[in-house]
């Protein structure tokens, strides 16, 4: 990872935006740049953090969760959007609320080739899927940006994903 | 064309497995499948029943999220084993979480009965009962006569943690029962009836 002359402080907004919206259930696959959050949301007894096998597990899940009465979000990393395709067909047909929040690799100073296929395809792929997408790409955004799409996919009954662009996760320097 | 006869293990009538199953649901949350095990639970159609009509593979982690959610409610997945053979990562996922509440009934027939009967893994030998034991399942079986069933349905409803049954049966195909396939309006059923005003919030 690059190193960071400030403290990483959204991660903590996006935990603080979870309890604004209520969120009970978490769902991820592991991911550097939500390793904070993950973690906040394990620590905290209003949550349940569901480690998946894969992404479309999650999509499930939350389908599962609402259900039921609670409102969930899935933590990814771009590479995982392409394994929940189908599995969003179940949010499309049914109209469940999904909130997806999606760490972007391939698209800034990427030194993976193999991270590039699902990196440069993410949003395309994700809108044919029937998703809402927004981008963030600014720190300072990300709390509100995720907040906002919280409120869309819980009040309008949509998938919503926010890409948090690599600018902000942070690259690995292969120069040395 | 369609073999008439299908060599297969089991020798269960789904349909009469499935009744069994419901006639005892109470006030159980069911979650089924696509395909046969849909429609076989359309034949006792209840609003707390969510059918899946796609997204093969999702029965199983639909079953977990309603778990968390209803913690005080027992939630029952009946799916076919083409469906769960498509979600085997959820056994993991749902064993490392360990719901006390979760019961899993795969109605095995051994075939993908929807596509033109086809083998499924099961029948070449791969037993899924086993590979929820493996996750951590509490009570993981394969069911396959009348005794066992009784059984396996007591515990099914009485037992504390995850409960996988893998119930054994013929290849017998029933037409479909229900018409109901539109998902926004099985949702909204489903969620009305268990939240009430809630379900609009």
């Amino acid at each position: 990872m690059k190193q960071e002359t400030v403290p990483r402080t959204w991660p903590g907004d996006i935990y603080q935006v979870f309890k604004r919206l209520k969120v009970a259930q978490v769902a991820y696959v592991p991911d550097a740049g939500h390793t904070q959050l993950i973690l906040d949301c394990q620590g905290d007894p209003e949550m349940t953090a569901v480690s998946l096998t894969t992404e479309q597990e999650g999509v499930a899940m939350l389908s599962g969760a609402w259900l039921g009465g609670n409102r969930g979000a899935l933590l990814m990393q771009s590479s995982g959007a392409g394994n929940c395709i189908n599995m969003l067909s179940l949010a499309q047909e049914c109209r469940f609320p999904l909130l997806m929040l999606i760490t972007m690799r391939g698209e800034w100073g990427e030194f993976n080739p193999w991270q590039l296929a699902m990196g440069q395809s993410t949003q395309r792929v994700l809108e044919h899927s029937g998703c809402v997408v927004q981008r963030v790409d600014k720190a300072e955004e990300v709390g509100e940006v995720v907040f906002a799409a919280g409120q869309m996919a819980f009040s309008t009954n949509r998938a919503v994903a926010v890409l948090i662009g690599q600018r902000i996760v942070g690259f690995k320097d292969w120069s040395k | 064309m369609m073999a008439a006869e299908q060599n297969v293990s089991g020798t269960l009538d789904r349909r009469d497995v499935v009744g069994r199953i419901l006639e005892r649901r109470g006030d159980a949350l069911v979650v089924t499948g696509l395909g046969s095990s849909c429609y076989d639970a359309g034949v006792h159609d209840h609003p707390n029943t969510f059918y899946l009509w796609g997204a093969m593979g999702a029965a199983a982690m639909m079953g977990l999220g309603l778990a968390l959610a209803q913690p005080a409610r027992r939630v029952v997945v009946i799916t076919g084993d083409g469906e769960m053979l498509m979600g085997l990562g959820s056994l993991a996922t749902i064993g490392a979480q360990k719901p006390e509440n979760l019961a899993i009934v795969v109605i095995d027939n051994e075939l993908y009965a929807e596509t033109g009967m086809q083998a499924t893994h099961t029948a070449r030998g791969v037993d899924l009962a086993v590979m929820a034991k493996g996750a951590g399942f509490t009570l993981a079986e394969t069911v396959r006569s009348e005794h066992d069933l009784e059984r396996a349905i007591a515990a099914l409803y009485e037992t504390r943690g995850t409960v996988f049954l893998d119930v054994k049966v013929t290849s017998q195909r029933y037409p479909m029962s229900i018409r109901l396939r539109d998902g926004a309006h099985i949702k909204n059923r489903f969620r009305e009836n268990l939240l009430g005003q809630a379900a609009f919030d």
